[in-house]
């Protein structure tokens, strides 16, 4: 396969991929409605604010559901088993999550103007030393968050028989191009093709491939046969020492996956707080479609697939089952896939740093009109930045980062959503927690050797632990005490920054 | 009312409830068709929720 271009596929492959492009330079003038604000953050940044319920749906799964998940969740359960299927109650939980706090932060948005979650923090805390650790946070947590997506389109090219860094570079020119002319109406867009061609290819995918290898109980069947031979913490029910880290790795993601940018940009964005509760009703369809995306990785077993990188698997699956034009579709479908949480990406970190860095320290009087061209020209950046990190970068730091950002996300839940209920925790006693988490996460992080669990010994016994769920009860735990040593009088009045 | 969300947290946290391979269902070993079978439910929960809560915001 390597080093042989698969023409059929490949031709498959451009023409979606110029049909996206196509639709990305179009929507700029999609969706503007009435109340167009001109040259303004909320039309570029926000899409004006007025995405309905379906928009809402296909943005914030198109978003949500990366094409790193679908190279990766089923490359995973490839290699352990029963582990790698954390994703599936990480991905169920977040709903009930979703349902409770976003409506409640999107109305605070709104009604201040809020573009980014500093911007809520320092609206609610009037500090700007917090203000900018949350920014800082989301920054960071982001960058290696969209090279991972070029992984995943790396992934898919390379199975097409396309060698070399060019094809992956085009790829996000284009990218860039149209997310800097349209802002977040093209990943909007281009997110309902993008999430009926997944549909497509998994549907197609679950039906046909245990039909040529023998229906499901011989799916399951080979991967234990697989795992019993590979032996370790693989298998396809948890071993013992699994359990804690599975249950706190589903529970900790869930709280971390609306706190980064790309997925708080599609909740802002909503027209009104009902599509928000919709969506939380609705969006769980995604979630069907990851499990069975995760089974893809048992599918490879009965397949009697070999690669060489457990990140070949889906690939390969298609390669060696569809036929080309079917496959071409397929990573067509993956490498789109790819585009949509790379542009909201790079616009929610856009947003952050203008909002956030440029606003309250290059020039406090810049009017909606400039801010909207600071941003255009940072996402620009923030996109070169994560190319250069996967050119330059080995793949696997990429990845340890990405665990990391979790961590680090997970440390902005107190700051953004505790004084939705209390404000009784001040900026400095937030401040304090959150330094803390991030420091004790990153550190126990790199202690560990960039793993995302932490094994404490109490009494003897072992107990594994989600370690940003660690760090996160000592952000807390940081926070209340130095909240009672300061004990801050009556709290200050809100302020907003419209 | 609320408090019927807490329901998928019981449910797929307490992860011995359901680490094992039988009953299983067309295929699917119990630890999965259990998972599936909670996305729905969790999905109908939210809904309940939403139709019966005072609009108050």
């Amino acid at each position: 396969m390597p080093g042989n271009i698969n023409w059929t596929a490949l031709s498959v492959f451009i023409f979606f991929f110029a049909l996206v492009t196509v639709i990305g330079f179009l929507a700029s003038r999609w969706q503007r409605g009435g109340a167009h604000k001109g040259a303004h953050l909320d039309e570029w940044g926000l899409g004006g604010r007025n995405f309905g319920t379906w928009i809402t749906w296909f943005l914030v799964g198109g978003d949500f559901y990366t094409a790193y998940t679908v190279i990766a969740v089923p490359a995973l359960v490839y290699a352990v088993g029963a582990y790698g299927f954390f994703a599936l109650p990480y991905t169920i939980l977040v709903y009930p999550i979703v349902f409770m706090i976003m409506p409640k932060l999107w109305g605070e948005a709104k009604r201040h103007g809020h573009v980014t979650a500093a911007d809520v923090v320092y609206g609610r805390y009037g500090s700007r030393p917090l203000e900018s650790a949350i920014a800082l946070t989301g920054i960071v947590a982001t960058m290696p968050y969209i090279a991972l997506q070029l992984v995943g389109m790396e992934v898919v090219i390379k199975a097409l028989g396309l060698t070399g860094e060019l094809p992956l570079a085009a790829a996000f020119v284009i990218l860039a191009l149209y997310t800097y002319t349209a802002g977040l109406r093209a990943p909007a867009l281009i997110a309902f093709v993008k999430d009926l061609m997944i549909y497509i290819v998994v549907i197609v995918a679950v039906v046909v491939v245990p039909m040529r290898v023998g229906g499901y109980a011989n799916v399951f069947s080979s991967a234990r046969d697989a795992f019993a031979l590979k032996g370790g913490a693989t298998g396809l029910t948890l071993h013992p020492g699994q359990l804690l880290p599975f249950a706190t790795l589903a529970l900790g993601s869930a709280m971390a996956a609306f706190m980064y940018p790309h997925t708080l940009t599609g909740i802002f964005a909503a027209k009104d707080a009902s599509t928000i509760r919709k969506n939380a009703i609705f969006l769980p369809a995604y979630t069907v479609l990851l499990g069975l995306i995760a089974l893809l990785g048992y599918m490879a077993y009965a397949a009697k697939l070999a690669v060489k990188s457990n990140n070949d698997v889906v690939p390969a699956l298609f390669n060696a089952l569809f036929p080309s034009w079917f496959a071409g579709f397929a990573f067509s479908a993956v490498a789109i896939g790819a585009l949509v949480p790379a542009a909201v990406m790079s616009i929610g970190a856009a947003n952050l740093f203008t909002r956030n860095f440029w606003k309250p320290y290059v020039n406090a009087k810049v009017t909606p009109a400039q801010e909207e061209k600071v941003a255009k020209l940072a996402s620009l950046a923030v996109k070169v930045g994560a190319l250069l990190c996967i050119l330059l970068m080995p793949t696997k730091f990429a990845l340890d980062l990405q665990l990391l950002g979790g961590v680090w996300i997970l440390q902005t839940f107190p700051a953004l959503v505790f004084g939705l209920y209390s404000r009784r925790l001040r900026a400095p006693a937030l401040f304090a927690g959150w330094l803390a988490g991030i420091a004790f996460g990153t550190w126990t992080a790199f202690a560990d050797g960039v793993k995302p669990v932490h094994s404490l010994i109490v009494n003897g016994d072992k107990f594994t632990i989600y370690t940003g769920l660690l760090a996160l009860a000592l952000n807390f735990v940081v926070a209340v005490v130095v909240q009672a040593l300061l004990r801050t009088p009556a709290p200050v009045p809100a302020r907003s920054r419209a | 009312m609320r408090l019927l969300l807490l329901l998928p947290f019981v449910g797929l946290l307490i992860v011995p409830l359901f680490n094992s391979e039988s009953p299983e269902i067309a295929g699917f070993p119990f630890f999965y068709w259990y998972m599936f079978a909670w996305v729905p439910l969790t999905s109908l929960l939210i809904w309940f929720v939403n139709r019966n809560q005072r609009s108050e915001d």
